[in-house]
């Protein structure tokens, strides 16, 4: 006799395996939800797996030795030259970008981590993300009215910009590492009579070195594709390569893509989408290697 | 190997005959400096009050051993013998902590140069990650001692009894040794800076029986020049090592939860002739 005697179907324990009653509907449903989710995901890959298909097939055909070595040839919609120039301004802009977040982002995450309080911590962090989410268009008019406005565009301004949107990824990756360090190499150093900075400085950052190059890495391949910070600051220049970072505007590969995707000549056209293939390119090995890089020193910490 | 074994010895379940001190030649306490004196100390962790009203003395040249359940707070009296504690926020001391005379929570003291002097084994092997050689002589470094540093190495090494199997491979990755031959390293590197007393916070209970015996042989020589504090909670060990065993126990008394010292004396006599019920319970097995 069942203790709920509510008037539904009485459980008929000898009955075979199979489904029967709602459980028909209800495993459709099991079903569909599972569909859905994975075309989801199968969506993602594909959106990426198209971008480089369609990147890789229009651009291919640009690529050459004297396509990377070559500066781009002069006078509207001429044909053949290459993007040297704006190659070695994308280097130059990125190095100068890194050198300012690398230090800073660091000393933020050394904060965080060493010695903040929660208190002093959690507003810290928040400006972090809303740093990292803010659109970079609004980074590069800031940068344009600080920097710029009234004066010549010039190659540093592009890379402070771009350095912003750095400094809270290298923070994070950095500071993400740092706690990885077991708290117990920082006793074992502060018991030998060791300074707080001094354990920091010998234990913990080469504890964790691998890491935080590791996300310098991934933030360089972040900001090396930005464009909108670079819109304001160094996009008027000419089309010969130059090192000259302080003085004048530095030709680089997301402007030059913008630029050149907007003319009206179709062999302007195609060197854009040449110039896109070889960013790509070199942002997919900077981001692949980081995270084997990345992967690699985790095991490496936490495996002690 | 270095997964938690609470309890490495293997004779836990011998008969109290056997924890009988064997061959310790009496020591006169009234001939030794007194190292630590605490007067009244109370320990807490916030609001919680984790050790209560503790008095007791610490002399020179002894192996003092603190035992007691878990909980009990033994950690945290002799976390608070180097200040190791100051990086756990809201711990706080009342009461008087004296080593050699001087208060050593009072304003102007400053914690490095106490660890400087107090140094410190803990309960995990924890070797940094770099080269054996660079393990020892990376704080000599830092605070000076640069003369002879190969010199110093050896004797640190010598001294932790493990110059003959290392001294081939001091290059070579401290991580790379087995947890006894780590713990023995991290002690090393403690002697490496010739500090006054040396804590050990439970130093062989992530050992097996053969490291521990290694490291219960080396504190024996250690105590000629060191003053030595061991927390265990192997009560074998502090019968084998220490000549001065102090007894904690929780007092539960008013749904608080309080470590408090019961007993202190001659290792000998707090084994065999206990003078609180609690300790005989406890060391005869009838708790914890």
């Amino acid at each position: 006799m069942s203790a709920f005697d509510a008037g539904g179907p009485t459980l008929d324990p000898t009955r075979p395996l199979t489904a029967a009653g709602n459980l028909r509907r209800r495993r459709r449903t099991d079903r569909l939800m599972r569909g859905i989710a994975t075309t989801a995901a199968v969506f993602a890959v594909a959106v990426l797996v198209i971008v480089l298909v369609t990147v890789a097939e229009k651009g291919a055909s640009q690529l050459s030795i004297s396509f990377l070595f070559k500066d781009p040839s002069v006078g509207l919609g001429a044909v053949g030259g290459g993007i040297a120039s704006a190659i070695v301004g994308t280097g130059l802009i990125v190095a100068l970008a890194t050198v300012m977040a690398l230090p800073f982002g660091v000393l933020i995450a050394i904060y965080l981590t060493e010695f903040s309080t929660p208190r002093t911590a959690r507003p810290i962090r928040l400006v972090l993300d809303l740093l990292n989410g803010m659109p970079s268009i609004v980074i590069g008019v800031f940068v344009y009215g600080l920097l710029i406005e009234g004066h010549q565009q010039a190659g540093w301004a592009g890379s402070f910009a771009l350095s912003i949107i750095m400094v809270p990824l290298v923070a994070r990756a950095t500071g993400e590492m740092l706690m990885l360090v077991p708290r117990e190499l920082r006793d074992a150093s502060h018991a030998l009579g060791m300074s707080r900075w001094r354990t920091i400085l010998g234990i913990v950052l080469p504890s964790s070195l691998g890491g935080i190059l590791t996300g310098t890495v991934l933030a360089i391949a972040r900001a090396a594709g930005e464009t909108a910070p670079l819109l304001f600051t160094t996009s008027i220049f000419s089309n010969s390569t130059t090192v000259n970072i302080f003085g004048t505007a530095l030709p680089n590969i997301p402007y030059l893509i913008f630029q050149d995707s907007e003319s009206a000549f179709p062999a302007d056209h195609a060197r854009a989408w040449g110039a896109a293939l070889v960013l790509i390119v070199f942002i997919l090995i900077g981001n692949l290697g980081a995270r084997a890089m990345l992967a690699r020193q985790r095991r490496k910490i936490v495996s002690r | 190997m270095e997964g938690s074994q609470p309890e490495t010895d293997a004779a836990t379940d011998a008969p109290l005959a056997a924890l009988a001190v064997t061959s310790r030649e009496h020591t006169d306490l009234a001939t030794r400096d007194v190292v630590f004196e605490l007067r009244d100390v109370d320990l807490y962790y916030g609001a919680t009050l984790a050790v209560s009203g503790l008095s007791m003395q610490m002399h020179k040249n002894v192996i003092t051993a603190m035992i007691g359940p878990s909980g009990c707070g033994k950690s945290t009296v002799v976390r608070t013998l180097n200040r190791m504690n100051d990086s756990i926020p809201g711990f706080r001391v009342g009461g008087e902590v004296l080593y050699h005379g001087h208060d050593m929570y009072a304003s102007g003291v400053d914690p490095v140069e106490v660890r400087r002097r107090i140094g410190m084994v803990f309960q995990r092997p924890n070797p940094f990650p770099k080269s054996i050689y660079d393990n020892i002589a990376w704080a000599p470094r830092i605070l000076g001692l640069k003369q002879n540093l190969d010199e110093r190495v050896e004797k640190a090494l010598r001294g932790a009894a493990l110059w003959d199997e290392v001294k081939d491979r001091q290059k070579g990755s401290a991580l790379g040794l087995s947890g006894g031959q780590q713990q023995r390293l991290c002690i090393a590197r403690a002697i490496a800076i010739e500090p006054d007393v040396l804590l050990l916070d439970e130093p062989c209970s992530a050992l097996d029986p053969i490291a521990t015996a290694l490291v219960e042989e080396l504190m024996q020589d250690l105590k000629r020049d060191y003053t030595l504090v061991i927390v265990t909670h192997n009560m074998q060990q502090a019968a084998r090592v220490a000549e001065r065993t102090a007894f904690f126990s929780l007092d539960v008394s008013g749904g608080k939860r309080t470590g408090v010292l019961v007993e202190y004396d001659d290792t000998e006599k707090l084994f065999t002739r206990p003078s609180d019920k609690r300790t005989e319970d406890y060391v005869t097995g009838r708790f914890g």
